[in-house]
């Protein structure tokens, strides 16, 4: 009986892995619902013991929003594609605030978890990417006051609102880029941590968030793009409020930086992976 | 029966110890050190303090070429002093951290209790802990759901299941987390000490559990400093010394082995502790602890003629000696004193600096026990050590009855019953 269950015992095969490892996302894929257990506990502790407790996923984009508002919209006047400036402004803070909020939270997640690493195996990525997916949960409320926030201005979304999910598709994998880069370096380093208010507010001010990505004339506009945002943000804009920055270019420029950040991230990630457990 | 469970082969770790390596590193650090390190290196090659610029590094082999089969159904005791890897290689074999080189095969799903209760969260409460722990664990939804009920039966906290686990007593809390663990049902269980967690009702309960999965057939690999629960739990040991297996085979073999290897270490260190109390003019030297039986085994038996032996350094006047002995989880099971005095009790003028105490049966039932002695004289305090020896006590027979191990007693008094008749 136990020979017949012998052949039927799974072979694992423990050795020492060298250089750049696979991504073992058959692995990964066993793990799913570990991911989703870790999705579900951010969700169910992020907001315990806060006494405003959800409203905080609004309110982070929506104090942003008048304070920009004030400074660049009222004082600066900036042009905002002959929008009014809140509105114009808001449906670039709701990605935004999803991209900071994963880029801050992932990029400690595992240091954050480090007695679990030293004590039991799981694939260590679950850690960074179910930081990022829970965010979702608080896009999608921000988002909600978008659309209330339309309709305060009557503006109807275009026939453009059908490609807002490849925009946000873009805005995930560029989070998820830049969150295992971040997660994995911090375990090593972790001026990674005092690094990232910097890295954040410099990125929001290099992305077309208080301004718009038509003060630039082509090829700059294009080479923008490189910042992956700067896609997602001019992406949003289009498909919500008709802007005519279309999606051309700087779309695709997005999209290759966003890929190219994703797939060096992961590969990043399971090359330092190893020495978690004992460095963290 | 024959198929391998565990397939060790060629099996190192190496860890840095203060080279560049560190813990982790401030940039900046890491690129001094980087520009630095040729130099260092050179510099010591100039000297000649290394051979090779290998050796320059602060190293450890915590495992230094492991071959080792365990066959499906085994249950195996790993035995070793802090440091000799044990821990190295659960943690390998469960994943945590990747060897150097060789490596492992596993044929089934490993299941650690290395630590449990990791991963709980406090602000979540215990129905939802178990979901999550369990999924870290490696279990799947529809497992969890499955054993549920057993799980929260075991860990007897069924009336707080959907409180936070933050206002759970530390006792709730372990018996929780062990019992998570201890339902995954692996086809290999790792298990490292989890047993000094606990009351001693739960820990008996525990050990239940364990030595049902071994009995089940599933291959156990256990941790331990407790070589009483060694010997219940399992039938083979291995002993690791340094990294390397220093004995295999079975249990009680390598339970002498190492017993022999430290208590060889206590004696030849009891001259150099510092860790005594008294005035110093006379100084323990040595304690043995040696069966009567032929051949002066160290392996004492419940029932058997003992001999204690106390060297000391000096003799002042008026002096007086007691030890006491303590079982393995520190309580005291008797004292025996110099100056109560009997008629029997012998000077011999041939003898200056030895205490002999025998005892013609040794009422002790099986375990691990421990020695403390102190020493009086001058009407002062002199010498004092805890745990200056330990010996370990085999099941024997007393008036022909066999005492064996029995959890929580350590005595064995000869008696006789009297019964109501046989039908």
């Amino acid at each position: 009986m136990l020979t017949a269950q012998q052949t039927e015992l799974p072979k694992t095969r423990i050795e020492p892995s060298k250089g750049w490892t696979s991504l073992n996302l058959r692995e990964l894929w066993e793990y799913r619902e570990l991911l989703y257990f870790f999705v579900w506990k951010d969700l169910k502790v992020r907001y315990k013991q806060t006494i405003l407790g959800v409203t905080w996923a609004i309110l982070q984009p929506i104090l942003t929003m008048i304070i920009f508002s004030l400074f660049f919209g009222r004082l600066a006047k900036m042009p905002s594609d002959g929008l009014p400036y809140p509105i114009f402004n808001f449906a670039a803070l709701v990605p935004w605030t999803f991209f900071a909020n994963a880029l801050v939270n992932a990029s400690n997640s595992l240091v954050v978890n480090a007695n679990m690493i030293k004590k039991i195996f799981f694939p260590r990525m679950t850690l960074p990417i179910a930081t990022v997916l829970s965010g979702l949960v608080d896009f999608v409320l921000a988002f909600i006051i978008l659309l209330a926030m339309m309709s305060y201005y009557d503006l109807t979304p275009t026939i453009n609102i059908v490609w807002l999910p490849l925009f946000l598709l873009l805005a995930l994998i560029t989070s998820l880029g830049v969150s295992l880069w971040l997660s994995a370096m911090n375990v090593k380093f972790r001026d990674v941590r005092y690094t990232i208010p910097f890295l954040t507010q410099a990125w929001l001010f290099a992305t077309p968030i208080a301004y718009s990505s038509s003060l630039l004339s082509e090829p700059w506009k294009t080479i923008y793009g490189l910042n992956p945002m700067a896609g997602v943000v001019e992406g949003f804009r289009w498909a919500l409020l008709g802007t005519d920055t279309a999606p051309g270019p700087i779309i695709l420029v997005s999209s290759l930086a966003a890929l190219a950040l994703f797939i060096s991230g992961a590969y990043y990630f399971r090359r330092l992976e190893k020495d978690f457990a004992d460095v963290v | 029966m024959s198929n391998p469970a565990i397939q060790i082969v060629n099996l190192s770790k190496l860890y840095h110890i203060g080279g560049p390596q560190k813990t982790y590193d401030r940039f900046g650090e890491q690129l001094a050190d980087m520009v630095a390190a040729p130099f260092r290196r050179a510099m010591k090659l100039v000297r000649g303090k290394a051979g090779s610029a290998s050796e320059l590094d602060e190293e450890l082999w915590a495992l230094d070429d492991v071959s080792l089969e365990i066959k499906h159904g085994e249950a195996v005791g790993i035995i070793g002093r802090n440091g000799a890897g044990k821990s190295t290689l659960l943690k390998i074999l469960s994943r945590i951290t990747e060897p150097t080189s060789g490596y492992i095969d596993i044929y089934g799903r490993v299941g650690s209790l290395l630590e449990v209760g990791t991963g709980f969260h406090p602000e979540l409460t215990g129905r939802e802990n178990i979901y999550l722990n369990g999924a870290i664990l490696g279990m799947k939804k529809a497992e969890i759901d499955r054993k549920f009920d057993e799980i929260i039966a075991f860990a007897e906290i069924d009336r707080f299941i959907d409180t936070p686990v933050k206002h759970f007593s530390s006792g709730m809390y372990v018996r929780l987390a062990f019992s998570v663990a201890a339902h995954l049902e692996p086809e290999i269980l790792l298990v490292d000490e989890v047993l000094a967690v606990g009351d001693l009702a739960f820990q008996r309960k525990c050990l239940g559990k364990m030595d049902d999965v071994a009995h089940e057939g599933r291959t156990v690999l256990f941790v331990s400093h407790n070589m009483g629960l060694m010997q219940t739990f399992c039938t083979r040991g291995i002993y690791l010394q340094d990294g390397h297996v220093a004995s295999d085979g079975p249990i009680g073999d390598v339970v002498d082995a190492y017993l022999k290897s430290i208590e060889r270490n206590e004696a030849q260190n009891l001259v150099e502790r510092t860790d005594r109390k008294g005035q110093g003019n006379v100084k323990l030297i040595d304690v043995e602890v040696i069966s009567c039986r032929e051949g002066a085994s160290s392996i004492l038996k419940t029932g058997e003629a003992v001999r204690f032996i106390f060297h000391v350094n000096n003799r002042v006047p008026g002096m007086n000696m007691n030890f006491s002995i303590y079982d393995q989880i520190g309580q005291t099971v008797m004292q025996f004193r110099t100056k109560d005095h009997s008629p029997k009790d012998i000077h011999d003028p041939g003898n200056r600096l030895t205490f002999i105490c025998d005892v013609e049966q040794l009422f002790i039932l099986p375990g691990r026990y421990r020695v403390d002695v102190g020493i009086v004289g001058d009407n002062r305090l002199q010498d004092y050590i805890e745990a200056a020896a330990f010996f370990n006590v085999t099941e024997g027979f007393i008036e022909g009855r066999l005492e064996s191990h029995k959890e929580k007693f350590s005595v064995a008094i000869p008696h006789v019953w009297t019964l109501p008749a046989n039908n």
